[in-house]
C-alpha cells in the first residue's frame, strides 16, 4: 500500500512537471500539424488532404472545403460533433469527447476551411 | 509485411449449413444470412471463402506478399510448439484431448461455444484453461505464448472446415448472450466514439491511413494470428483474438477488459 501510494506521488510530481510543458508544444502546433498528428486530429486517416501521404478513404477528400461549407462556424460545429448533422455518422466527436482542445479545434477548423 | 494470417482455415463465420444435433437458433440464422447477405453484395467479386483471407483477398499486391511470407511462414517453429505443448501430458498423466470429445481437429470450428451448465459463453481459449484447471494444473495467460500455440495448432488442424457456432434454438439465456455480444459489436464505445461494425462492416476493404480494414465476415477465422507489429516489440508476434480485442478497445481509446473475465460472442 504504501509503495502504490509513493508512486502516485511521483506520478502527479512527474505530471505537474510534464503536463504544462506538453500543453506549451500543443498550444503551439499549427493547424495542420494538428490535423496531420496521428494522436491529436489524425484527418489522414479518413481524408485525404493536399500535402498529406497516406490518407485513408473512408471520408471525402478535404477539398474546395469554402464551396462546401461557406460558413466555417457549419465547419467547426462538423468538427466538433459530426453526429449532430449525421446521426450514426463515423467521424469522431473531437470537441464532445474531447479528442481536441477548443483551441485545438479552432486552428483545425482554419487550417480545413483554407483548403 | 505487415500482418499476416496464420491459418487461412476457415470460410463462413457462424455458418450453420451442415446437420448437427443441436439446431442453430432461427434468430440467429436470420441474422447470418443478412451478414453474409451484406457482404456478398458489397464485395461481389469474393467468394464466401475469400472472405477467410481477410484484406489479402481485397488487395492482389497484399495477396502476393502474403503468399512470398508463406512460403517460408515465421510462426511454423511456434505451431510445432503448440503441437508438443498439446499433447505433453498434465500431471495426472491425462491430456488436453481429453476434455474434448469427437478428435482434436474438430474442436476449433466449434468454438466460441455455449455452455448451458455454466450459463456462459467459453472460448477456445477459455475452454482450454479449464481443462487445465480440471485436471490440477495452473492456469495460464490467454493473450499471448502457450495458449496462442496451441490455439494455432488447433487451427492448423481444423483448416478447410466452417466456423460452426451455435446458439440453440429455444435456449433463451444463449440467446440473450449473442444478444449481448451482437449489441456489443455495434455500439459506439471510447473517446473516439466508433464501434466494431464502424470500421469492419460500413468501412470494410477501405483504407484507414495505410491500412485497409478487414472485413468482420471471416474475422474471427485467422486467429490466434502472427503479426508483425506484435513481432517488433520482444514478443514472437503470436497473438489470441482477446489480445486483437484488447488492442481494438485500446486503439478507440476504450477501457481493455480483463481477458477471460467478459466473454463476448462476436
Amino acid at each position: 500500500m504504501k509503495k502504490s501510494i509513493f508512486v502516485s506521488t511521483v506520478v502527479t510530481l512527474t505530471a505537474l512537471f510534464v503536463v504544462p510543458m506538453e500543453a506549451i508544444a500543443k498550444d503551439a502546433m499549427t493547424g495542420q500539424e494538428i490535423a496531420f498528428d496521428r494522436k491529436l486530429g489524425n484527418c489522414l486517416a479518413c481524408h485525404s488532404i493536399s500535402g498529406g501521404t497516406q490518407a485513408g478513404n473512408i471520408a471525402p477528400p478535404l477539398i474546395a472545403m469554402k464551396a462546401r461549407f461557406p460558413s466555417k462556424a457549419v465547419l467547426r460545429a462538423q468538427i466538433w460533433d459530426a453526429t449532430v448533422k449525421v446521426p450514426g455518422s463515423v467521424m469522431l466527436p473531437f470537441g464532445r469527447h474531447k479528442i481536441l482542445t477548443e483551441n485545438q479545434i479552432d486552428k483545425v477548423t482554419d487550417y480545413i476551411h483554407s483548403l | 509485411m505487415k500482418k499476416l494470417i496464420t491459418t487461412v482455415a476457415v470460410a463462413a463465420l457462424l455458418s450453420s449449413t451442415a446437420t448437427f444435433a443441436v439446431q442453430q437458433s432461427s434468430v440467429v440464422q436470420a441474422d447470418i444470412d443478412a451478414f453474409q447477405g451484406f457482404f456478398k453484395k458489397r464485395f461481389p467479386e469474393l467468394s464466401l471463402n475469400d472472405f477467410s483471407k481477410g484484406p489479402y483477398a481485397m488487395s492482389k499486391d497484399k495477396m502476393l506478399q502474403f503468399e512470398a511470407a508463406m512460403e517460408m511462414p515465421p510462426f511454423e517453429d511456434l505451431v510445432e510448439k503448440g503441437e508438443k505443448l498439446w499433447k505433453k501430458p498434465f500431471k495426472n498423466g491425462k491430456t488436453y484431448s481429453s476434455c474434448f470429445p469427437g478428435g482434436d481437429e474438430n474442436i476449433r470450428a466449434n468454438y466460441p461455444k455455449w455452455d448451458a451448465a455454466k450459463g456462459k459463453v467459453v472460448g477456445l481459449e477459455g475452454a482450454i484453461i479449464n481443462c487445465r484447471v480440471k485436471n490440477g494444473e495452473k492456469k495460464i495467460g490467454s493473450g499471448k505464448g502457450k495458449l496462442a500455440y496451441m490455439g494455432a495448432y488447433l487451427t492448423t488442424l481444423a483448416e478447410g472446415q466452417k466456423i460452426n457456432v451455435i446458439v440453440p434454438e429455444g435456449d433463451a439465456k444463449a440467446l440473450a448472450a449473442y444478444n449481448e455480444g451482437k449489441k456489443f459489436f455495434y455500439a459506439k464505445r471510447g473517446q473516439l466514439n466508433l464501434s466494431c461494425a464502424n470500421c469492419h462492416v460500413d468501412n470494410a476493404g477501405k483504407r484507414i491511413r495505410g491500412d485497409t480494414l478487414s472485413p468482420a465476415l471471416g474475422q474471427t477465422t485467422h486467429f490466434p494470428v502472427w503479426r508483425g507489429k506484435w513481432a517488433k516489440k520482444k514478443g514472437d508476434g503470436f497473438g489470441t483474438i482477446q489480445r486483437r480485442y484488447g488492442g481494438c478497445n485500446k486503439q478507440v481509446r476504450a477501457q481493455p477488459f480483463k481477458r477471460q473475465k467478459v466473454n463476448i460472442t462476436i
